[in-house]
């Protein structure tokens, strides 16, 4: 089947065959690999997307479902030759070690401080506990949304 | 200490001990960094692995064509297909490329299929039809002891065998089997040159040993395979072996179609080794004013079912089972058995993890049973500079500065500051079970000691290639970037080296350049760091030489405060110098296990502290401070990353992080049961690093990667004790093991 939907602002048709995931669909068949695949099973939070205004795991989406949709992934947060206030202060704060998280902190991030532009330490960390980093240990992402907050040291 | 002149560094912005933003961050920041998972070549199939079922079966036959049968199938592929080696292995080749006549460890590769799409290579690996004749495991170490069936024994034997002290503390002590679980999975490409060639990319933190070992098992020359350093998310030791890397190669050449392969988390947890698990046994000697008299230990660890890095693992735990100690009298037994298990090799510490919990947890005990302060007893006992290992005998010529390490991490003020308002931050968590009046916090610390680099006689070597060209000046290497930060400190030293500030690191071939040896044992800035250093201050120097000049910097060669050569001009000329660094040598140790076995050293200290409810036997770790011996910070930045996020993979083993297997069976192969730590676990750090001249790294920088994993897990195990009086003889920890005790 073809499912049609806005993926970063532009109306996008896509070929969709079987149960594909709507990860496996922009990775694969859109061309769009900055969401990643880390478990397939929406425990890490390396493949956040935003869908119709919700933060979710894009492994968890069949992609039929998104018919009419408006997904937001990791390209679409910023214009081609800036960074987003979010990846500004990852990328200060030396928050990006192997980067393979960073698209998913940066695609929460960008979530939580539309809806909340200076989040206390333990509301960033209420809204990033579903995104795994392996490499960072998490201080340094801690860090830069604690200085975006405006409450950084 | 030793006296080396330390090269000078030449002022250059962005140069050592500056913490300039990473090269690669933006890319990263915008997903637009291309990871090995990320590749695409046109025509591309995919390829597939079919796993044993069994950790143990004679394989019977198998039937290829069912697989086969599948549209859009191209290949399927069994040993017979392995034109050369059969078999793979980074220290002994033991391991079959494809199994043949038997499998020995649950999820061994049978055989690999490419087809079209990815699905249709996972349908085509599962409808191989292999027969099996089921054989009872081996899972028992014990049993795999008895029998010989071991990989390595070690034995190490120094000082008087006979004294014994005023005061012996005993204890056994166990660790679990934890995952390296870097986060992006193993995956890779491999693209037919047309020629009988293949190029390689594809998850590794060793493209030289994967060169080797395809051309080995591919039977082809050197020069026909060609592995390309590839963007990889995270490795933590997990991609030092081969696992994809032939089969992709494999595939590729017998499809003639460039071949892709990525595998799922669950393949992944089959796909790379783990961390062992180990089983220690230990004595401590004291005298009564706290003296450390002799050490006695029998550590056991298993290997899994092929030997991959285990000799090496073993040695290590073996070297490292006193700790930063002094110690006269020690008597050390190891042994690394071969089961059905999964195969264990490198992790992050490798070895040094699973002693240190032990031989702190001793050190703590002595110090009950004396009555003195555990920070106290360390300091008395330290191991510095001038001293001898306690275990193989070595001087250690290095500065080894363990009594800083110890007054800075005492000195640092504790922020005991009782438990949180913030009842989320208790040991509940989100779960809000835990009451906060039933918290009970415990301070815990401990020390770790570590090799830097290579040991026992291994040809330890990296090259990099400074050249001038007009994008500034360009570090060439194969030392693979893990996410650590290569390409910021490799940039930097080349600027301080050569006085410029525009320099990035470019990654090549095996083609291109010769190896730069793995990212692994924390070696990489103090071994490829050291090549890139001298290729450009030797660069600095030729080209001053040649211009008759006594300054370079960015704009050009100077003479007497006048500029004589422009930088352009430089960078036309072509200028470039490369260099193959060596570290001091090793050698093999004799059969009491002494000689100078080491190349360099690293001590750290950590300081846990943890609120636990003892009731549900939960543990929250409020934080983890340190102090680093680092040698130089070069980068401090990339310095304090390291330190976080091995404190936090240390916290894991503490608490969480475990492999279960059942029969030589996985239990958990996914991120919903094998647990990782969350930035809700992440306690708060504070690192102190301390400097000293005298190493043989670039500017005197010691490695930084491995030592926050070393003593992070038995100090927090240290605090839980404090906090329940329980003995904590295993890691991770249990609720039970609180609760019940
Ligand atoms: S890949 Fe979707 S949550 Fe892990
Ligand atoms: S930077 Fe590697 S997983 Fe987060």
């Amino acid at each position: 089947m073809i499912v049609s939907f806005k993926l970063n602002g532009e109306e996008t048709t896509a070929r969709v065959t079987g149960p594909l995931s709507l990860l496996d669909m922009l990775r694969d068949e859109v061309g769009l690999p900055g969401s990643k695949s880390a478990c397939e099973q929406g425990e890490c939070g390396s493949c956040s997307i935003v869908l119709d205004g919700e933060l979710v795991c894009s492994c968890l989406v069949l992609a039929g479902d998104v018919e009419g949709s408006e997904v937001t992934t990791v390209e679409g947060v910023a214009g081609a030759d800036v960074l987003h206030p979010v990846q500004e202060a990852m990328h200060e704060a030396g928050a990006v070690q192997c980067g393979f998280c960073t698209p998913g902190f940066v695609v929460a991030a960008v979530d939580l401080f539309e809806s909340n532009p200076s989040p206390t330490t333990s509301e960033i960390k209420e809204a990033l506990a579903g995104n795994i980093c392996r490499c960072t240990g998490y201080g340094a992402i801690i860090r830069a949304f604690e200085q975006l907050a405006g409450r950084g040291t | 200490m030793t006296t080396k002149t330390t090269t000078r560094i030449t002022p250059a912005k962005g140069g050592v001990g500056e913490s300039p933003l990473r090269p690669d961050g933006v890319p990263k920041l915008k997903g637009t960094f291309e990871y090995a998972q990320d590749l695409h070549a046109d025509q591309m199939l995919w390829g597939a692995t079919t796993r044993s079922p069994h950790p143990h079966a004679r394989i019977v036959s198998i039937d290829v064509g069912p697989a086969l049968a599948i549209g859009g199938v191209h290949a399927v592929l069994t040993a017979d297909d392995v034109p050369g080696r059969a078999t793979f292995g980074l220290e002994h080749p033991d391991q079959p490329v494809l199994a043949s006549d038997e499998v020995r460890y649950w999820g061994e590769p049978v055989a690999i299929v490419a087809a079209e799409d990815e699905p249709t290579a996972r349908l085509a690996a599962a409808a191989v039809r292999v027969e099996y004749e089921v054989l009872e495991p081996n899972v028992d170490g014990d049993e795999a002891e008895r029998r010989d069936d071991t990989f390595r024994r070690m034995r190490i034997r120094r000082g008087d065998q006979e004294v014994q002290g005023e005061v012996v503390v005993d204890g056994y002590y166990e660790v679990g089997m934890q995952d390296q679980a870097p986060l992006g999975t193993e995956a890779g490409l491999a693209i037919p040159d047309g020629n009988g060639g293949v190029d390689l990319y594809a998850t590794s933190q060793f493209v030289h040993v994967d060169q080797e070992q395809v051309v080995a098992s591919l039977g082809l020359r050197p020069d026909q395979v060609r592995a390309h350093p590839t963007g990889i998310g995270g490795a933590f030791g997990a991609r030092e072996d081969v696992n994809l890397h032939i089969h992709l190669c494999l595939l590729a050449l017998y499809t003639g179609k460039p071949v892709k392969m990525v595998y799922q988390r669950s393949e992944s947890f089959t796909g790379h080794v783990h961390r062992h698990p180990a089983r220690m046994w230990y004595r401590h000697h004291a005298n009564r004013d706290g003296t450390l008299i002799r050490v006695e230990a029998r550590v056991v660890i298993d290997g899994g079912a092929y030997a991959s890095t285990t000799a090496a693992v073993l040695a290590n735990a073996c070297y490292f089972s006193v700790g930063p100690y002094r110690c006269d009298s020690v008597s050390v037994d190891g042994v690394g058995v071969r089961t059905n298990n999964p195969p264990c090799g490198a992790m992050r510490g490798f070895g040094a993890v699973q002693v240190c919990f032990a031989h702190e947890a001793q050190m703590d005990k002595l110090a009950t049973e004396l009555g003195i302060h555990p920070l106290e007893l360390r300091r008395m006992n330290a191991l510095t500079t001038g001293d001898h290992m306690p275990t193989t005998g070595q001087l250690i010529e290095t500065p080894l500065p363990t009594r800083e390490v110890i007054d800075s991490l005492e000195a640092m003020p504790i922020m005991d500051d009782g438990p949180p308002d913030d009842v989320t931050q208790l040991p509940g968590g989100t779960g809000l079970t835990t009451e906060p009046g039933d918290v009970k916090r415990g301070v815990g610390y401990a020390l770790g000691l570590k090799n830097l680099g290579f040991s026992e006689g291994f040809d330890d070597f990296a090259q990099a290639r400074v050249r001038l060209t007009e994008e500034g000046a360009i570090v060439e290497t194969a030392a693979i970037e893990v996410g650590q930060g290569l390409v910021s400190v490799l940039a930097q030293i080349a600027r301080s080296g050569l006085g410029l500030s525009r320099a990035v690191v470019k990654h090549v071939d095996t083609s291109r350049i010769e190896s730069a040896g793995s990212t692994s044992a924390s070696r990489q800035t103090q071994v490829s760091g050291g090549a890139t250093l001298e290729a450009a201050t030797k660069l600095r120097q030729r080209i001053l030489d040649a211009h008759g000049g006594d300054d370079l910097n960015d704009s050009g060669v100077w003479r007497g405060g006048e500029l004589v050569v422009g930088i352009e001009e430089l960078a036309e000329a072509g200028w470039e110098e490369t260099v193959t660094f060596r570290h001091p040598p090793t050698y093999a140790p004799d059969e009491d296990g002494q000689g100078v076995v080491h190349a360099d050293f690293a001590v750290a200290g950590h300081r846990a502290v943890v609120d636990v409810d003892p009731d549900l036997g939960l543990v929250k770790v409020h934080r983890v401070d340190t102090s680093q011996d680092v040698g130089r910070a070069l980068n401090p930045e990339s310095i304090r990353g390291q330190i976080e996020g091995g404190i936090m993979q240390g916290v894991g083993l503490a608490i969480m992080e475990e492999l279960v297997i059942e029969g030589g069976v996985i239990k958990n192969p996914n991120f919903t049961d094998y647990l990782l730590p969350t930035i809700l676990d992440a306690p708060d750090v504070e690192a102190l690093l301390i400097e000293e001249d005298g190493s043989w790294g670039p500017f005197g920088a010691k490695g930084v990667g491995e030592p926050p994993t070393i003593s992070s897990t038995a100090a927090v195990a240290a605090a839980i004790r404090d906090a329940t009086g329980r003995p904590v003889t295993r890691v991770p920890v249990r609720p039970q093991d609180i609760a019940i005790g």
